[in-house]
C-alpha cells in the first residue's frame, strides 16, 4: 500500500478546492491559500516518503528559488504582471523538462530503460523545453527587450515544419531506444527549444493574451507528462488541472478575437494586411482640449470608461479612478467596460483597476455592458483601439471583421484618448475616430486624465 | 499505465468543470494561481536528487530551483493581486 499516493490525492483535492474558490472575488484569496497548502503537503510527503534524497542540495535549491521567486513576486508592478506570469510559467516548464532529463541520465542504458519511459521522457522534455523558451520570448516581448510586434521571415512556416519533424523524429528514436542516446536527447532538447522560440516570435501585440494562456496550459501538460515519466499521481492530477485551465482561457481569448487558435499561431496578423487598409481612408477627426471635454462630462449622467492596453502603458489606472470618483460624487453613473482581450493577458484590465481600488462590481464584461451603451451619454475610451472599432461589425474586408467589440459608437458622445493617431495593433485606422459623435483628446492617458480632473473641479 | 491515464483524463474534466465557473474579472489571478500549481514538478525535482552525485542529481537540483521560483513566486503574486479585489 503506497500511503504517499493518498497524500498526493489530498494535495490534488486541495488544488481543486482552491480553484473552486476562485469563482468569486470574495473567496478567491482563501482559495489561493488552500491551493498553496496542497503544494506544501505534496512537497513534505515527497521529502518524507522517498529515501536517499540529497537534503543539502534540496535545501539550497529551495532557498535560492524562494529568494528569486519571492523577490520578483513582491517587487513587480501590477502593469508588469503579464511578463511576470510568463516568466514564472517558463520556470515551471523548465523544471518539468529538467526532471525528465534527470530521469533519462539516471536510467538510460540500464535495465530500467523501457520504451514507455523513454517515450514519456521525450514528450516531457519537448513540452517543458518549448514552454521554457516560449515563455522567455513572451517575457522579452512584454518587457520590451525585443520588439512586441510580430517578427516574421520568409519561409517561416516551412522552417517551423522542418524543426517539428526533426523533433518528432528524435522523440520516436528516443522511444525506440537504439542509437546514440545522448545525441538523440540533445536533438530533442535543441529542436524543442528552437520550436518554442520560432512559434512565439511571430505572435505579438494584441495576440499576447492567447500566447500567455497557451503557455500556461503547456506548463501544466509538461508537469503531467513528467508525472507519466515518474508514474506520480500528484504531478498528473495537478498538471491536468493547469492544462485544462490554460486551454479554457485560450479558448475564451480566441473567441474574444473571433479567430481560431491556428490562425493566431500561424496567422501573424499586422504584417501584410496593415498598409493597404490604413492608407485608403482619410478621417475627419475633431480634436478637443480637456477643458472642452470636461464640459461634456459635466452635462452627462451616464459614463462608461473603456480601458485598453494604452491605459496600462501610461499607468493611468489611478488617474482614471480619480476622475470616475469625482463624477460619481456628482451623482453620475460610472461603469467600466472590459473587453476579454483588452490588455496583454486574460483579466489584465481587471487587475489594474483593482489595484486602483475600483470595486469589481463596476467592471462589466462584453455581454453585460453592450446594451448599456444605448443610453450612455459619454463613452471614454482610454488607450483601446481595435476592441472598439465598428468595422468589426460591418466591414467584411477588415482584418478584425467578426470580432466581438464594445459598441461605444452607440453612445451619445465618444471621447477617445490616444497618444497619437497611429493605428492599433491590427494596423488599421479606426473609422470610429471619424464618426460624428466622436471626439479625440490627444495625449498621454495619465497626463490627460489629471488635467481633465483639474478642469472638472474648476467648472 | 491505464491507471495514470484514467487519473489524467478525469482530472482534466474536473479542471474544465471548475475553471469554466471562474469569472473574467479573476482570469489573471486564476492564471498565476494555476501557474503556481504547475510548479508541482518540484516534487519530481526532489525525487530526482535521489541518484547520488550523478548528472541526474544536479539536474534535479536546478529543477528544484526552477520549481521553487514557480511555486513561491506564483502563490505570492496571486495573493498580492487577490488582496486588491474589493467590493463597493
Amino acid at each position: 500500500m503506497e500511503y504517499k499516493n493518498l497524500f498526493y490525492v489530498l494535495a490534488g483535492v486541495l488544488f481543486i478546492m482552491g480553484l473552486k474558490r476562485m469563482s468569486h472575488p470574495k473567496t478567491a484569496r482563501s482559495g489561493n491559500t488552500v491551493s498553496s497548502l496542497g503544494m506544501l503537503i505534496a512537497i513534505v510527503v515527497t521529502l518524507i516518503y522517498f529515501g536517499n534524497l540529497d537534503f543539502r542540495l534540496i535545501a539550497v535549491g529551495i532557498i535560492i528559488g524562494t529568494i528569486i521567486g519571492g523577490f520578483f513576486a513582491v517587487k513587480v508592478q501590477m502593469t508588469g504582471m503579464p511578463q511576470m506570469v510568463a516568466i514564472f510559467n517558463g520556470f515551471g516548464g523548465g523544471a518539468s523538462a529538467l526532471v525528465a532529463a534527470a530521469e533519462f541520465f539516471t536510467k538510460a542504458g540500464t535495465p530500467a530503460q523501457t520504451h514507455y519511459l523513454m517515450g514519456t521522457v521525450g514528450i516531457s522534455i519537448f513540452v517543458g523545453t518549448l514552454t521554457f523558451t516560449g515563455s522567455f520570448i513572451a517575457f522579452a516581448k512584454l518587457q520590451g527587450i525585443i520588439s512586441g510586434q510580430p517578427i516574421t521571415f520568409p519561409g517561416q512556416q516551412f522552417f517551423n515544419g522542418i524543426i517539428a519533424l526533426v523533433m518528432l523524429g528524435s522523440v520516436v528514436a528516443l522511444t525506440l531506444g537504439t542509437g546514440n542516446m545522448p545525441v538523440i536527447i540533445a536533438v530533442v532538447i535543441l529542436s524543442s527549444a528552437l520550436l518554442g522560440i520560432t512559434l512565439t516570435i511571430p505572435i505579438g501585440g494584441a495576440d499576447m493574451p492567447v500566447v500567455i494562456s497557451l503557455l500556461n496550459s503547456y506548463s501544466g501538460i509538461a508537469a503531467a507528462a513528467t508525472g507519466f515519466v515518474l508514474l506520480n499521481q500528484g504531478l498528473i492530477i495537478s498538471g491536468a488541472l493547469v492544462g485544462a485551465s490554460g486551454l479554457i482561457l485560450t479558448k475564451i481569448m480566441c473567441k474574444g478575437m473571433n479567430r481560431s487558435l491556428a490562425n493566431v499561431i500561424f496567422g501573424a496578423v499586422g504584417g501584410e494586411v496593415a498598409g493597404a487598409a490604413a492608407a485608403t481612408r482619410k478621417l475627419n477627426i475633431k480634436s478637443y482640449s480637456t477643458e472642452e471635454a470636461a464640459m461634456i462630462f459635466d452635462a452627462a449622467d451616464k459614463i462608461i470608461i473603456v480601458p485598453g492596453y494604452g491605459l496600462a502603458v501610461a499607468q493611468a489606472q489611478h488617474a482614471a479612478r480619480e476622475v470616475a470618483d469625482f463624477l460619481m460624487e456628482k451623482g453620475k453613473t460610472v461603469l467600466y467596460a472590459i473587453h476579454p482581450v483588452a490588455g496583454r493577458m486574460p483579466g489584465h484590465m481587471n487587475v489594474l483597476l483593482a489595484e486602483a481600488n475600483v470595486p469589481y462590481e463596476l467592471l462589466k464584461d462584453l455581454d453585460e455592458i453592450n446594451p448599456e451603451f444605448e443610453d450612455c451619454d459619454v463613452a471614454l475610451v482610454l488607450g483601446a483601439n481595435d476592441v472598439v472599432n465598428p468595422a468589426a461589425r460591418h466591414d467584411k474586408s477588415s482584418p478584425i471583421y467578426g470580432m466581438p467589440i464594445l459598441n461605444v459608437d452607440k453612445s451619445r458622445t465618444v471621447i477617445i484618448n490616444k497618444r497619437t493617431m497611429n493605428p492599433g495593433f491590427a494596423g488599421i485606422q479606426n473609422e470610429l475616430f471619424g464618426y460624428d459623435n466622436s471626439i479625440m483628446v490627444f495625449g498621454d492617458a495619465k497626463v490627460m486624465l489629471t488635467q481633465l480632473l483639474a478642469d472638472l473641479k474648476e467648472l | 499505465m491505464i491507471d495514470v491515464i484514467t487519473i489524467f483524463i478525469l482530472a482534466m474534466f474536473i479542471g474544465f468543470e471548475v475553471i469554466t465557473k471562474v469569472p473574467p474579472t479573476l482570469h489573471t489571478p486564476l492564471m498565476s494561481g494555476s501557474n503556481a500549481i504547475s510548479g508541482i514538478s518540484i516534487v519530481g525535482a526532489i525525487i530526482a536528487t535521489q541518484t547520488g552525485g550523478s548528472v541526474g542529481t544536479w539536474l534535479g537540483m536546478i529543477a528544484v530551483i526552477f520549481g521553487t521560483i514557480n511555486v513561491v513566486g506564483g502563490y505570492l503574486v496571486t495573493d498580492r493581486m487577490l488582496k486588491m479585489f474589493r467590493r463597493k
